[in-house]
């Protein structure tokens, strides 16, 4: 299957999902409350057309399951750079109970890039490896490397 | 299988590992037929990259024959020999598509570790600790490479797997250093470091049209290394004053192009190398960069200085001034290999760079354990050791 071919299907099984791509403008939460750092904007730069990004108002699998919590919106990228995709959690959207949110949107975001530009996510799970003593350092590492694609600067 | 393991802090241990199975449409298992070991393994083995955890495979030069492939592997194919390049590429983001393949979007699987630690991360690599994605690495009997078709190279007739494997990293980010420091002909360069990553960065000098390479360092069998196979000039460190002595060589300039290819566990015989040690070993800084000092220091006015030797966090004293008022270009990278390999390959089997002499120690991977001993002190003239696993 060719990446491009991938990406559509990914946009196709996503129709039932539509979701509204909001207009593109910045975030009018007070600096500093509580909501401020979760409802902001975060953005990858995905390089694929608009076109191939939001297909018919349909999200990128990834992002399917926080639809009800985001909000999203696309533009084209500078110098021919493809497109910047960029959600956030909704502001004063109920918390419910969906845990970290903003790490969840991390990951979907960087999965939905992954998938949009090689049809794949990167993953090295399950992989050989040798006896793991659960040392507290050991212990920290993992859980580090458990919980990166839900952290960072995203 | 059999695999060579970090187990702590100077510890390594081979045991017997699963093998690898195919995980996404883009990977294939590849053989290993020989693996070396790198510079840049010591300081993992060291303690001093952080994100190392026990049980962690290393290794990420190597070469093998591919035995198995994804459902989405177009290029390569079963039965292929093939040098794999040590950092990772997609092929498709922006980074892949502008040459700029190590710093790849797409294929660490911990993009958060490198954000913190970096701002941004890096691209996957084999056996380089969690920061770069955790992937297992080379020093095994088969490891997983995903994305075959843009990080695998066709290994061409006549070239001996001693020759190849090092097309996997230590040629191409010498070439890199070289390239992107901006050499050209009638330049004179100056590289800091003679173990497998400086005398490729010599050569590529040399081949880019350098008038002079002059080399440093103060193992003796590597300075004959340079002497006899690369062709460049050399300066022991040891002996003598590194500035005032490239400051004459150079016509009272100084090098046009500077690449430092030593890292963060520098040596030499300045005072402020002692300076260095004593605020790493009381984890005031976490790298010592001596070398990138000196090689700032000594570059010409409004030459270029290319940082090839791997740092992981942060270092003190670090001459700012220097750069900004001899008005320097500082650059750096890991290696951008995959716009490189292939020209590299074919430089080899002409004969234009020489590899195999690299190999000091070719050994099993049972071995491994002694073999990275020998390397870490540099025993009977060890510059590299490579195995068969």
């Amino acid at each position: 299957m060719s990446k491009r071919t991938a990406a559509a299907l990914i946009a196709a099984g996503t129709a039932a999902a539509s979701v509204a791509v909001v207009a593109r403008r910045r975030s009018t939460d007070a600096a500093g409350s509580p909501d401020s750092n979760e409802s902001r904007w975060r953005v990858v730069t995905i390089a694929r057309p608009e076109a191939e990004v939001i297909v018919d108002g349909a999200l990128p699998a990834p992002l399917i399951e926080l639809a009800d919590l985001i909000d999203v919106r696309t533009s084209a990228a500078p110098g021919d750079r493809g497109t910047e995709l960029a959600a956030r959690i909704r502001p004063n959207s109920a918390a419910g109970d969906h845990g970290d949110r903003v790490g969840q949107l991390r990951a979907a975001l960087r999965r939905s890039k992954q998938l949009l530009e090689t049809g794949e996510v990167a993953t090295n799970e399950p992989q050989p490896e040798g006896h793991r003593p659960a040392t507290p350092a050991g212990l920290l590492v993992d859980a580090l490397a458990r919980r990166s694609p839900e952290k960072g600067i995203l | 299988m059999k695999a060579l393991c970090w187990t702590g802090i100077n510890k390594l241990t081979i045991e017997n590992v699963d093998e690898p199975t195919i995980l996404n449409p883009s990977d294939a298992i590849v053989k290993v037929t020989m693996t070396a070991s790198c510079g840049s393994d010591l300081h993992l083995l060291g303690g001093y990259v952080p994100g190392m955890r026990a049980g962690d495979i290393l290794g990420h030069e190597f070469m093998g024959e591919i035995v198995a492939v994804g459902s989405g592997v177009s290029e390569r194919k079963v039965g292929d020999r093939v040098v794999v390049c040590s950092f990772m590429s997609c092929g498709q983001c922006w980074y892949c598509t502008n040459g700029l393949t190590s710093l790849c979007d797409n294929t660490n699987p911990h993009p958060g570790l490198g954000e913190g630690l970096f701002g941004a991360p890096t691209g996957g690599c084999f056996g380089y600790s969690q920061i770069t994605g955790g992937f297992a690495g080379s020093h095994a009997e088969y490891v997983r490479v995903p994305h075959i078709d843009t990080g695998a190279f066709l290994v061409p007739d006549g070239v001996t797997d001693e020759q190849a494997v090092f097309a996997s990293d230590a040629v191409p980010t010498g070439w890199m250093g070289a390239d992107l420091g901006g050499v050209k002909p009638g330049d004179v360069v100056a590289v800091w470091g003679a173990g497998g990553v400086g005398q490729m960065a010599a050569r590529a000098a040399m081949l880019l049209g350098a008038e002079k390479v002059i080399v440093i360092d103060r193992l003796p069998e590597r300075l004959e290394q340079v002497r006899s196979v690369i062709g460049a000039e050399t300066l022991d460190y040891s002996s003598g004053e590194v500035m005032a002595e490239l400051r004459e060589r150079t016509g009272g300039r100084g090098p046009d192009v500077a690449i430092e290819a030593v890292g963060m566990e520098a040596h030499s015989e300045r005072p402020d190398y002692v300076y260095d040690k004593v605020k790493t070993m009381l984890k005031l800084e976490t790298d010592r960069p001596t070398a990138v000092r000196e090689a700032i220091l000594s570059a010409r006015k409004g030459g270029s200085v290319f940082v090839l030797g791997v740092f992981g966090g942060v270092v003190d004293k670090f001459p700012l001034g220097a750069v900004m008022n001899k008005g320097l270009t500082l650059r750096s990278a890991q290696q951008h290999g995959h716009r490189y390999i292939p020209m590299l390959l074919d430089r080899i089997a002409a004969g234009e760079i020489s590899t195999g002499h690299l190999a000091t120690h070719v050994m099993p991977l049972d071995q491994g354990p002694q073999g990275y001993e020998m390397f870490k002190t540099k025993a009977d003239g060890c510059v590299r050791a490579v195995f068969r696993p």
